[in-house]
């Protein structure tokens, strides 16, 4: 499971749809591995810009990061040398960064999703759905 | 002839129907049938296309994966009940698709925060037409307003091809798999071989592309079903059969989206909806 993916997934329990506390999930006990992907600048400004940079935050110190600036890069051009480190580092974490094994938990209802072999795991036990 | 068809019992309990003829079906066929899922379909192809650059969908029921990787100007995830469909799915593409493990009824993402959808023949594997249009609505609910949503479900209306079903027939219905044993293949013994004949195990165009060794299966008397299927493990998957006009009302009935164009491909129904 990439990085970027943390983003877009939350805890799928319908009464934690609307609480603030179920996205993002915290990451606990992972396990990181780096995985070439192919850098596309474009790709990464554009996703930037729609990406919830407090959730990148937090998953990133979950992860043992915190050193990704506190606020959200913007205006990155790929043209420009200084915006390039920045966005081979975004690339480097976002894309390349892969949770191979953990735990996600909803910070609602407690509820704990499993990451095996890079695939996180939603599905509820009968009594939540 | 191949393999019948057989109607279902009514009134089975809808989660133990779908987990029984749905659910653990696909995780014993998934590496078998992941090898028939390989060509896209071109209206899916068409539509992933035409989506702008740089957008987020999901693909709910993505199987292997196999249009997950159609546009790469796009960011998908895809997510399947099934993990052994999902394990392909990742093994297919080395690792570089997103996917995960999720209910279609429980999907695990924001809502109102995505840009298009697609489930591609996966909502008529739903037991009943409530939880159909349920799974329906429940993907829109992932939608912004204006994301557009691309359902194909099979149809009933299929004289021209192999099954021929038509307007009047059973909607509800098990469709036969064969998986053939390996280790009871008999190589030297010439049975009626039905290469080319495609006879047993599935209804898409797809086929024709399928292992040789599942053609090789002998064809089974309606009679000897059970024994045969414990011999040749025949698995029986649920499917309702959509017929002319009801995949668009199932989609008005969600009272969250307008047609915006539909029709029928390959046997099947397809309509692209938007959320409103």
């Amino acid at each position: 499971m990439k990085f970027l993916t943390t983003n877009f997934v939350k805890c799928p329990i319908k009464g934690c749809q609307s609480s603030l506390d179920a996205f993002p999930l915290k990451y606990e006990e992972c396990q990181l591995a780096q995985e070439e992907q192919e850098y596309n600048p474009e790709f990464l400004c554009h996703m930037l810009e729609r990406l919830d940079w407090n959730a990148i935050l937090k998953v990133a110190h979950d992860l043992g990061n915190d050193s990704l600036p506190p606020t959200k890069p913007e205006d990155l051009d790929p043209i420009m040398e200084d915006d390039q480190a920045i966005l081979k580092d975004l690339h480097t974490l976002l894309l390349e960064t892969q949770v191979v094994d953990g735990k996600m938990v909803c910070k609602n209802c407690q509820h704990i999703y499993y990451i095996k072999n890079s695939i996180p795991n939603f599905l509820l036990p009968p009594h939540l759905c | 002839m191949s393999v019948p068809s057989l109607t279902i019992s009514k009134g089975l309990d809808p989660k133990s129907q779908e987990e029984d003829f749905v659910h653990n079906v696909y995780n014993e066929i998934a590496p078998h049938f992941s090898q028939t899922r390989y060509k896209p379909w071109p209206i899916v192809e068409k539509f992933l296309k035409s989506r702008e650059d740089y957008s987020v969908g999901i693909d709910v029921g993505c199987g292997n994966g196999k249009y997950l990787g159609i546009n790469d100007k796009l960011f998908m995830i895809g997510t399947d009940r099934s993990d052994g469909l999902i394990s392909c799915a990742q093994e297919l593409s080395k690792n570089s698709y997103n996917v995960g493990v999720a209910d279609g009824l429980n999907l695990p993402h924001p809502n109102d925060s995505l840009d298009f959808a697609i489930s591609i023949a996966v909502i008529h594997h739903f037991a009943t037409e409530e939880r159909r249009i349920e799974a329906i609505s429940h993907v829109l609910s992932k939608l912004k307003i204006g994301g557009e949503f691309l359902i194909y479900c099979w149809a009933l209306e299929q004289e021209n091809s192999r099954r021929g079903y038509k307007e009047g027939d059973e909607q509800d219905i098990l469709i036969p798999w064969v998986l053939a044993k390996k280790q009871e293949k008999k190589p030297k013994q010439p049975k009626r071989k039905r290469r080319g004949e495609n006879t047993n195990n599935n209804e898409q165009v797809e086929l024709e592309e399928s292992t040789p060794e599942v053609a090789e299966v002998e064809v089974v008397a309606k009679e000897q079903l059970e024994e045969e299927a414990k011999q040749s493990q025949t698995k029986y998957r649920y499917y309702h059969l959509y017929k002319k006009g009801e995949l668009i009302e199932n989609a008005l009935k969600t009272n969250h989206c307008t047609i915006v164009e539909d029709g029928y491909e390959k046997d099947n129904w397809w309509v692209i909806v938007k959320k409103i």
